[in-house]
Formats: C-alpha cells, structure tokens, sequence
C-alpha cells in the first residue's frame, strides 16, 4: 500500500513540470508588456519601466525566467507579483477561501445528490423518480452563469434571504448561495449516477440473497446497495473537487468571491506569469492528491480491489 | 469577469420563468436598512478595487489607488467640485515673475502618527518623488523644478542585439531650485517660467509624506498614514484583492471635511456585482456602471442617479508617418475623417448619452476652454464636405486603398461598438473601406504606438491630471512629450505652449493655449471625438453623491441617513 501511495506521488514531478512548463510558456507568449500595461494610458519614463521588468525578470529569455520560477519554488520563495505583493501570502489567501467554497458545494451536491439519487433509483418509475429526472436535467442544461444571475437576484436582491456577493466577508453562511450554484450541476450528476447504480444493484444476486436472509430494508439499503453504488459517484465526486477548485471562475465572478478564481481571472489580465504558474501549480497538486484520494477509497469501499501485487 | 448583454438578458428571463413556475414566490425588496436621519459617525461603503502599487501618493497614477490616496493626503492645494483650486495646507502662494516662487505652509498641521507637517516634510517628499531610484511613476510631474533633471538622471545602455535598457542614475539627491528656508517655508525655482505651474499643486503627486515614508516606502505604503480627512482604520485595514477601511481623521480641519464616519472601499473585480449590491443597498456608491446597466441605471435607481461631465476626453490620433495622411492631399483627408464623425449620433446611441460631442481638444469642465476656435468647424458631421474633401485630396495624390483603414484599438472596454459606428461613417460617407483593428490587451495597442508601427489610427484618450488646459496639450501633442506617441509634431504649436507657460496670467496663458488648439485643428494630428461623464448611482442608506472634477467620487461629501 506505502509502495503504491510512493509511486504514485512520484508521478506528481513529471505532471507538474509539464503543466507549469506549458502554463508559463502559454503566458510568456501573451502580446504586451505587461509592465507598461500595468500603467495604462499615462506612462512612466522608460527607466522605471525597464527597471521593473529586470526586477521581474521579464528581459530574460524564456528558459531563464522559467528557471528562476522553479529555483524559486523549489526554495519555497515565491517572489512578489507585479503589484509588489508576495505571492504566497496571495496564496494563502484566496485557497481558504475558495477550499471553503469547494468543500461547501461538495457536501451539497454529495449528500442531496446521493440521497435524491438512492430514493429516485429505489422507486424506479415512480412520479418522484420522474420529476428528479426531469429537474436534474433542466439543471444540466442551463449554464452556471445564469443560474448564479437568478439565485443573486431571486435570493440576494428581491427575497433578501442572502447577501446578493460575499466580498470580503468569506464565512460559510455567505458562501453559501454561491456554493448551491456551483454544486447544482454536479449535483444532478451525482443524483442521476447514484440513481443508475442503486436501480442496477437493486437486481444484483447480493441483494436478493441479503433480502433472502431476512436483513432489515435499511441494513440491505445501506450496507449493500448503497456502498457498492457508490464506486462510481465517488470517483466522480473526487475527480469534480479539482474542478470545483479551478473551475469556480464563473461563480466566483458573479458572487464577487475573493478567491482562487478572481484572482487567476485577474491574473491573467495583467499577465502576471508567476501568479498563475503558482496558482496553477497548487490546484495540480490538488488534482493529484484528490484523485489519490478516490482511489484509496476504492479499496476501502470494494476489498476485491487491491493495489500491491 | 465581464458578461455580455446577452447573458444578463438570459438571467432574466430565466427569473421571469421561475417566477412563473411559483420557485420566485414574493418580492419587494427587504434591505434592512435603518432609516434614520443624518449621521456623521456612519461608514459608506464604495465601489473599488485591489490599488495596483503600494499606496504613495507619487506612484499612484490609476484610479483604485486614487480614490485612497486622495482620501489619506491632504496638499497645498486641493480642487473644489467644480475644478477651482484652492488652498489647503498653503497659507499663500506667490511669484514675481512665474519662475520664483514662495510658498507660506500653515503651521501647527499634523500628521496622523503625529509627525507635525512643515516645508522639510513637502521638500523631502518631492526630492524623493523625482529621484529616478525612487521608482515612482509620477515622478515627471516636477519636471519643471530645477535641479529635476540631474535628480531623475537615467543611463540608457545598448546591448549587442540592439536592445536599449534605461537604468536610473541620479546625479543629485536634491533638486536644486527646491528649498525650506524654515519651517512654514518653500521656495521654489523653475528652470523656465511657468504661469499655471501653482495648478498642479492639488496633484496627488505633491502630497507630503512623513519621514517614516521615505526610510522604508515599500512597507509604509502598505500601511499609509497621512494628513487626509481620513486615515487607515487600523494597521492591516488594506485586506488585499478584499477591501480597505479608512476612518475619519477626527484631528483634519480643512476644505474637506468628511461628513460621515469614514469609507470602506469594497473590491469588485467586476462592477456587475457591485451593480447588483448597489441594489440591495448593500454597497453605497459606484462610480463604474456595467456597460448593460447605462441604458436601465436611470430608471433602476430613480433620484438615485448623477452623471457630470468630467476632464476626460477621447481621440481618434492619425499617424503622421502613415503615407495616406501626409502632405496637402493627407491635411483634407484627415478633415473628411472628422467631418464623416457623427459625434452627436454615436454618442446618443452607442453611448447613452453618457458622452458629449467634444468642441475641442480640451472638455469644457477645464478653464479657459472655448467652443468656438478656429478650425473647430470639423468637428460637425457634414457627408458632403466630407466627400467633397477627400475628392479633392485624390486629385492631388491618390488613396493608396489596398488595406481597409484599421482602427487599433483593446476590445476589452467596451470600444468595439463605437470603432465600428466610427468605421461605418468612413465606409458609408467616403467610400473607403474601414475596420477595427482588434487587440485582446490595451498593452498590445501600446506597443505598436510606442515603436510607431500602427498600420493605420489608432484610440486615444486622455484624463487630466490636474484641471488646466495646459495639461491637456503639452503632454499629448509637444514635440517629444511622455504621451505623445504618434510624434506629432509642429514648432509653432510649442512655441505658443511655452509662450503661455511663461505669462504672467492664467487668463493670458489660456489665450495663447486656445492659439495653440487652433493649430492643432489646423494639423488635426487626432480627431477630437468626445468628452466623457461619469455615471455614478447610489443606495438608499446615503443622502445624495456627486463626483468632481475628475470623475472621482467627492467621498468626504456623503452623508449617511
């Protein structure tokens, strides 16, 4: 087991060097300096201009600049954006705020999605069964950004019941709405997963012998339909907590959250390579470790899997 | 994050189909607001975002930081509503002769550390805002001082692949023309006489610092104390990319006196939002609207709505190294562009009505501006002398037409509509063809003005930095000036910019500066286009907001209810 945690953190490095690689280059290849930008129409005299990008490093050529990212990183010194802020304290920033965000939208979509899927897929056919259907699939098809302008505008503006953006004060009660828009989605994925595995396992052998041997509903609900149901919806679920993480641009826009999202949005703006590379870098990691995560819960939810040979 | 029309129109729609499904039972908004009268200790909240450089006041050159610094500092002069300055911590400025000057500085001022404010601290400030090691990107505004040319001394290098790099080099600490003889004076010699040079003085840029600045400006900016009506709530109250908290600097007394309990600045990275907590009273003031929102703010916030002109003015600039444009042929071209303009329509239409059809090459807000100069006749749409123009430039030399006219310009603030309006009239009236010439980034336009490569014209804008007609003129079109990127250039117009320089009065100085527009309207090295106003609405917990001269929102002016 320690053996196969190792490889696989092993091949963390190659992913990493690749998508940073990749990342930065995309953002070195974006037109513009964005040093002058960083001034607009009025700009300084040119030696503040070219002082600043040599602080930067932004005269350097390509594989240099990448170089010191990665010297830099790999001392755990980050470097200052071109703002003059240090970019771990930026991290250490917007992550909280946006893991908050994420793992507030993950218990939404995990807990309604499984629960509305395990009724829905129990009672096959049933007028329950069909209206979830139907409702999760008008909830697939409309994009997030239009369910994020309703809920603000039905549930922050005209019923009052939340403030409409969260801004500065990021606690869980705030985040709440733009948690329910993020997970909504996903949410209906999880719903009509969990629904399809509880109706095929509902026909399984296991459950008609575990009925046969007179085990209560709840203990054959639970214990058996539910936990092998489950192999998939957890493979979606840790696979979707990356992209909750990076993917909340949208959510976070609308809501005005002041996390990892606005920021890479912003970031990318003002073409600060180093903001994004680290940004990048840690939500890597965060897919990474996620995906590790799912598949030791394989193990844990189905024993016939096993990882060492 | 910037959503389309379309999308807020998807939005709703949708809450109108949800409505009516009965999901978006009840209404009437429920703000929760307390109506009560006026008070003077109740904090606003305003519409802003993360400042771009640590907060001096002499390298702070863009609005977000603006707003703050404006708030913290208070200068020998400041500027009423209206643009008129007048004087703050001065007790009298005086000159001769336009190039000596002396300034008495009101004693007994103070610092909010308690550092007392004198003639050393504003000669400091200034000899460190002007050194090239400093860094500081308004550093050029005291150009005009002399000595100011060894303290900003840079060294510029060439390397071997043809690269220049300019480092700073000062050859000076202190500019030479600058001096605090005692406490409560500054004296002040210009390298060149200079009659509106006391204008400027409300400038951020000549705010002064306390010495803890100068020892380490780096970490002062980000916790600024200053002499301003408002000071920072508390160490740490910038929560960067989240909001800043100033308070009411209870020792301030002068011009501007803040009438609430302080401001916190709330960051939005998108004004949709705020647009969207204005209306829930959940954010008090917004100077930046979402561009769907210019046509419904009217009615959205009813008597909760302003729109001032302001010192902003926009351009269409014409190269003059591009050959279509050069000679007697290329002088009537330029004005059958600006005659096929129709400012009024594109204004009223594309904009709302939140522009006005310039007059000039200033806005009328500046003094000393005229709307009838010489030459300003181009500025109306007029087809037929349009085409009638550019027939008789093709018979001096013919339009070379081989590329559509491309108008460079960033889409990303919402110029897209307006080039193409602009474009159309050239197609339509002329009979040439004409484009947009899109970049993803202002940077990238900025690049091609710089190394004088735009195929074609390109947008340009300006924002006064301090209300005066000079600072419209001699920045943009001198020869060699900071902004001037398409190198226009014509000694007569210098000649008659440093003439008004060196009058003896701004109204005089203001007669040689209209001289000066009548040449640029002879030349049209850029077509006037229009002048700006702000729009600003405000929520239901405050009494009324009105912006100044410039744009920015009077904060210290607001009253809470």
């Amino acid at each position: 087991m320690v053996r196969y945690i190792l490889r696989r953190l092993l091949q963390v490095i190659p992913v990493f060097l690749g998508t940073t690689l990749l990342v930065y280059y995309m953002v070195f290849a974006l037109p513009g300096d964005p040093i002058s930008a960083l001034f607009g129409d009025r700009q300084p005299p040119q030696s503040v201009i070219d002082t600043l990008r040599s602080q930067y490093h932004l005269d350097q050529p390509f594989w240099v600049q990448y170089g010191i990212f990665l010297q830099n990183l790999f001392t755990f010194n980050l470097g200052n954006d071109f703002t003059g802020q240090p970019i771990a304290a930026t991290l250490a920033r917007v992550f909280p705020v946006t893991a908050m965000l994420a793992v507030e939208a993950l218990i939404i979509q995990a807990v309604f999605g499984v629960a509305f899927g395990v009724f829905a897929g129990l009672r096959r056919g049933s007028w329950f069964d069909s209206t979830v259907l139907v409702a999760s699939l008008v909830v697939i098809a409309v994009p997030t950004f239009v369910l994020g302008f309703v809920f603000q505008l039905v549930f922050g503006v005209q019923l009052g019941w939340a403030k409409p953006t969260v801004g500065a004060n990021a606690d869980w009660g705030n985040l709440l709405l733009p948690a329910v828009v993020l997970g909504l989605v996903s949410f209906a994925y999880v719903l009509r997963l969990t629904r399809a595995s509880v109706s095929e396992s509902m026909n399984a052998d296991y459950v008609r012998t575990a009925t046969a041997k007179g085990l209560s509903r709840p203990r054959v609900v639970l214990a058996h339909i539910l936990r092998n149901s489950l192999i998939p919806v957890v493979t979606y679920l840790g696979a979707n907590l990356g992209g909750l993480m990076g993917g909340a641009i949208v959510t976070e826009g609308i809501f005005n959250v002041p996390g990892v999202g606005n920021k890479l949005y912003q970031a990318v703006l003002r073409s600060e390579g180093p903001t994004i590379v680290s940004i990048v870098s840690v939500l890597v990691l965060v897919f990474v470790v996620a995906n590790l995560i799912v598949d030791l819960l394989y193990a844990w939810l189905d024993p016939r899997i096993r990882y060492d040979q | 994050m910037r959503f389309t029309r379309t999308s807020k129109a998807l939005g709703i729609v949708a809450v109108a189909a949800l409505a009516l499904t009965g999901c978006g039972a009840g209404g009437g908004s429920n703000n929760g607001a307390s109506q009560s009268g006026g008070d003077p200790n109740k904090i606003i909240t305003a519409y802003n975002n993360e400042p771009q450089h640590p907060l001096l006041p002499a390298n702070t050159n863009e609005a977000y930081g603006s707003h703050v610094v404006e708030l913290l500092f208070e200068g020998l002069r400041t500027y009423d509503p209206s643009g008129k300055p007048v004087n703050a911590l001065a007790d009298s400025i005086e000159s001769s002769d336009a190039q000596n000057w002396t300034i008495k500085v009101k004693q007994g001022t103070k610092f909010t550390n308690g550092e007392p404010v004198t003639a050393k601290s504003f000669v400091d400030s200034w000899n460190y805002a002007a050194n090239s090691k400093s860094l500081q990107a308004n550093g050029f505004f005291f150009e005009s001082i002399a000595g100011y040319d060894d303290v900003s001394a840079v060294t510029t290098e060439k390397s071997a692949d043809g690269k220049t790099t300019t480092t700073p080099a000062p050859k000076a600490d202190t500019m030479s023309g600058l001096a605090a003889p005692d406490d409560s004076t500054i004296t002040v010699k210009l390298s060149q006489p200079e009659a509106d040079w006391s204008l400027r003085l409300g400038y951020s840029a000549y705010f002064p610092l306390p010495s803890a600045a100068l020892a380490d400006p780096k970490t002062y900016g980000e916790n600024p104390v200053g002499n301003g009506p408002y000071k920072f709530a508390k160490t740490g109250a910038w929560v960067h990319d989240q909001s800043i908290s100033l308070v009411k600097n209870a020792d301030y007394s002068g011009p501007r006196e803040a009438k609430n309990g302080g401001v916190t600045f709330k960051f939005y990275t998108d004004p949709g939002p705020a647009y969207t907590d204005l209306q829930s009273d959940n954010l008090d003031v917004t100077d930046v609207l979402p561009s769907n929102a210019l046509k419904t703010y009217v009615t959205d916030f009813p008597d909760r709505n302003a729109a001032k002109p302001v010192a902003t003015d926009a351009t269409l600039n014409i190269p003059p190294y591009n050959p279509n444009f050069q000679g007697e042929a290329g002088k009537l071209r330029r004005q059958a562009l600006s005659y096929a303009i129709n400012r009024e329509e594109i204004t009223k239409v594309v904009f709302n009505g939140t522009r006005k059809p310039a007059q000039a090459f200033a806005p009328p807000v500046i003094e000393g501006f005229k709307g009838d100069l010489a030459g300003s006749e181009v500025l109306k749409f007029d087809p037929a002398k349009a085409k009638d123009l550019w027939a008789q430039a093709e018979k001096i030399k013919p339009y070379d037409g081989s590329k559509p006219l491309q108008i460079a310009s960033n889409t990303d603030g919402g110029h897209k509509e307006w080039i193409d309006a602009v474009a159309n009239g050239f197609k339509n009236n002329l009979g040439i063809q004409a484009e947009i010439q899109p970049f993803a980034k202002f940077a990238e336009v900025l690049n091609l003005r710089k190394s004088q490569s735009l195929p074609g014209l390109t947008r340009a804008g300006w924002q006064a930095d301090y209300p005066s007609l000079y600072n419209f003129l001699g920045p943009v079109w001198a020869t060699g000036a900071s902004s001037n990127y398409e190198q226009y250039s014509n000694p007569e117009f210098d000649k008659l910019l440093k003439e008004g320089l060196a009058a003896k009065s701004t109204g005089d100085a203001n007669d040689k500066f209209n001289k000066a527009q009548e040449i640029l309207f002879k030349d049209l090295p850029g077509l006037p286009l229009w002048d700006y106003t702000v729009p600003i609405v405000w929520s239901n917990n405050v009494v009324k907001a009105e912006t100044g001269w410039n744009g920015a929102i009077l904060y210290y002016n607001i009253t809470a209810k």
